[in-house]
């Protein structure tokens, strides 16, 4: 523990500080209480792997720095200060503070600060580059599914992104989301491709064992889409869709949960009046062929294979229900962060770093090209440069130009999470007595990923995203559960 | 020299096989003629009908300029001549690895025999063991019995997820499949085999006052060999049904793996090779272990 001055130590339980503040407060049981939580790692990993290595700034409290000079210098005198007012802010009533301090001791106080607000912060961390010798793992395997959600973690190795950034990652693909969800968990890949829900839903523990997860950056936005038999090319809307049998990739899906949506917006209930089967993105298109199924919103390059096949036609871009929304993700436990933080770093660095590449369309060309072999997509290169580059054939009109068909954006952002939540509850899949807002920031990395895109030198691509809507109808991010219940279809209760 | 082989050699002993031979051709002729496609025509296509297939990838450009139907793209289920050339190309570079997720053929039999093998071995040691140790006596068998027959019947895949969650390591679950999938045949018949040995035989050794251990090896198992092997070839055949499934559901590098990736990608051309390569690795194993099991056997004659 830092050594402090006498005059100025923040945790000294005698000494009054801030007096004269107004501030009304928390009383002691709850803002202690509170505190304890988010200091708890469970709750900030970041805070906890910044707290680690031990080769910071003055103002970082680890244990090999007891020994050091301290306060005399002007640098450690500007982190007093700092700390102060981080002490000051937590307890506003400085007889709590004093009564917490003598309660716990001095030095459970500081490192609890210390990781809640870390004065060194995260994007400190993150600016400073990983030198090759501390990454603690070299040889990495990340787990993906052949899709183009995919894309910027899969493109990374044959692009050289992750050697860019130090690593030696190898993908390896899987066949199904319920594998990719068990090789994360029983630790035999060390990262992987995730469809956004799922990290959220492994970490609540809903229709898994509760292992908690991090989802540092999204990997694509918009790049779904509902594809219908070419049977059913007389369908207007929803309505026209009773009976229907669809597929989705997965439960804890984006595309479960926009489809549902879709469905219900005009009255179609999806429990009820339609089937909805959970099969696998390849095994959709032979289904459509063989008319087992009338149609799917899924993944691509499945919806443009099925026009390559002859099978079906592109019904609906899931850009035009919500402009923006996030699809797949990267994903790691918290665990493998927080014992690897530099690997971690690395890792996080070459994700965003891809994923700002393949989101520009200067590129998508060449990365279709990277990603056509059969070690990674396995799929003909001119089904997968029409889904990248946005001109395609949309089986039912003819050719259609959107360069924004798929983009990719890694900013995770926490009203995503918590849209995300609101249809758990909403069709029954978890109870709405979740804390949405802490789950949504323990999983969704929002500032953390913020930092490392400026790092990094790029510029987030939206300012913010607080407000957005889907399909006409605006999500309010403060309180989710009243969204779920506002539907006239739901399970919420 | 030709005229003595022919005299000595008669026809008949080669005319099953001539006829093996006519029949492979009369099938190949028949797939061929139901997946031709006919050469593409233009007729009767506008400039803008020709773009949209050109970029749905239906035709590509000769040449010349003019269409043709792109070859890289399967219009029907595909002939032999496609087959053959997939299996021609894969077969060019069999111990070739592109990556971690696209390993040559020649290795991806490998990598499923070695599971195959380990899985099948471990069974019929352990399922032998415990089935002589079960068939030795009238009481053991009878209170096991209900056992193994509620447990035989048990597809060995309905095992992969209690597996994967207990071992949580996929070539592990994938080897305990194989092993579970062997179990129970050789395990039955084995101890069918040991309880219905002649009670003459026993008698005899006895009367000549065998020690346990020469009991054991020069009485009870090769009286009980030829229903021990035969539960080791129905396993065996179970064995190799329940591998390729295992590979595909757990991503495990191998045969069943590629077909898996060829149906990922709806290249069914790919999936009929790799039923061919699943088709011939098995018939050799199992040549192979009928020469085995030719050694160990009499025959009561």
């Amino acid at each position: 523990m830092k050594k402090y001055p006498t005059m100025n130590n923040p945790y000294d339980a005698d000494r009054i500080i801030g007096a004269g503040h107004s501030h009304e407060a928390a009383p002691l049981d709850d803002a202690a209480k509170d505190f304890v939580k988010q200091s708890n790692p469970e709750f900030r990993s970041i805070a906890a792997t910044t707290a680690k290595p031990c080769n910071h700034s003055g103002s970082c409290n680890c244990a090999e720095k007891a020994d050091a000079p301290l306060a005399e210098s002007h640098e450690a005198m500007v982190d007093n200060v700092v700390e102060e007012a981080v002490v000051r802010a937590i307890f506003p009533n400085d007889v709590h503070r004093r009564e917490f301090i003598r309660r716990v001791g001095q030095g459970t106080a500081a490192s609890i600060v210390a990781s809640v607000f870390s004065t060194q912060s995260f994007k400190a961390w993150a600016q400073e580059p990983v030198k090759s010798g501390q990454i603690e793992k070299k040889d990495l395997s990340i787990g993906f599914i052949p899709i183009t959600c995919a894309t910027p973690i899969i493109m990374a190795e044959p692009m050289g992104f992750y050697q860019k950034h130090g690593l030696n990652a190898k993908v390896r693909r899987a066949s199904g989301w319920a594998m990719v969800r068990d090789w994360g968990i029983n630790k035999e890949v060390d990262a992987a491709h995730m469809l956004s829900p799922m990290p959220l839903s492994i970490t609540m523990g809903a229709g898994s064992p509760a292992v908690p997860y991090l989802m540092p950056a999204i990997e694509n936005i918009n790049g779904q889409a509902i594809t219908l038999a070419n049977k059913h090319k007389g369908v207007k809307s929803a309505k026209d869709m009773k009976g229907f049998r669809f597929c989705v990739p997965f439960e804890y899906s984006m595309h479960n949960y926009l489809l549902r949506y879709f469905l219900a917006e005009e009255g179609i209930d999806p429990d009820k009046d339609v089937e909805i089967r959970v099969v696998p993105p390849p095994e959709m298109v032979a289904n459509l062929k063989a008319g087992n199924v009338d149609g799917y919103l899924a993944p691509d390059p499945f919806n443009q294979r099925a026009v390559y096949e002859k099978c079906g036609f592109l019904f609906k871009l899931t850009k035009e229900l919500w402009e923006g929304h996030p699809c797949c993700a990267f994903a790691i436990s918290q665990k493998f962060a927080t014992d690897n933080p530099n690997t971690y770093k690395a890792l996080f660095k070459s994700i965003v770093d891809a994923t700002y590449f393949s989101s520009d369309p200067a590129n998508r060309k060449d990365i279709a090209k990277a990603i056509a072999p059969k070690n990674y997509l396995n799929q003909p290169e001119i089904v997968l440069e029409q889904v990248l580059t946005g001109t395609y054939v949309d089986g039912i009109t003819g050719i259609k130009k959107d360069p924004r068909r798929i983009d990719f954006d890694p900013m995770p952002w926490n009203s995503m999470a918590k849209w995300i939540m609101s249809q758990m509850v909403r069709w029954g899949q978890i109870k709405g007595d979740v804390d949405f807002d802490a789950i949504a920031k323990q999983v969704y990395l929002e500032a953390e990923c913020e930092d490392m895109i400026e790092s990094l030198g790029y510029q987030k691509m939206k300012p913010s995203y607080d407000k957005f809507s889907v399909m006409g109808k605006e999500f309010d991010p403060s309180d989710p559960l009243a969204y779920a219940k506002s539907f006239p279809i739901t399970r919420a209760q | 020299m030709m005229k003595k082989l022919m005299k000595n050699v008669t026809l008949d002993k080669y005319s099953p096989y001539l006829l093996s031979l006519v029949i492979l051709g009369v099938l190949l002729l028949i797939w061929s003629s139901l997946t031709s496609v006919p050469k593409f025509n233009p007729a009767g296509l506008s400039e803008d009908d020709l773009m949209l297939m050109e970029m749905n990838g239906d035709i590509v450009r000769d040449e010349a300029g003019g269409f043709l139907n792109n070859p890289d793209k399967l219009q029907t289920i595909p002939g032999p001549g496609r087959v053959l050339d997939t299996a021609l190309d894969e077969l060019k570079a069999p111990f070739a690895k592109t990556g971690t997720n696209d390993h040559g053929i020649g290795l991806l039999v490998g990598y499923t025999l070695k599971r195959f093998l380990f899985g099948f071995l471990l069974a019929s040691v352990v399922a032998v063991f415990f089935g002589i140790i079960i068939g030795s006596s009238r009481i053991i068998f009878t209170a096991f019995n209900p056992f193994i027959q509620l447990l035989k019947p048990v597809s060995p895949l309905a095992w992969m997820p209690l597996l994967l969650y207990s071992i949580k390591d996929p070539y592990w679950t994938s080897v305990f499949v194989v092993f579970m999938a062997s179990l129970w045949p050789t395990m039955a018949n084995t101890a069918f085999g040991v309880s219905n040995i002649k009670k003459d035989y026993l008698r005899v050794s006895s009367m000549v006052e065998l020690s346990w251990m020469r009991q054991f090896f020069t009485v009870i198992l090769p009286a009980a060999a030829p229903s021990i092997f035969a539960g080791i070839r129905i396993s065996f055949g179970s064995a190799l049904v329940a591998v390729v499934p295992a590979e595909m559901l757990l991503g495990e590098l191998g045969v069943g793996y590629l077909s898996w990736i060829e149906w990922n990608n709806l290249d069914i051309a790919g999936v009929i090779f790799a039923i061919i390569v699943v088709g011939v690795v098995g018939f050799i194993l199992d040549w192979g272990l009928s020469k085995l099991a030719s050694r160990f056997t009499y025959s009561e004659a």
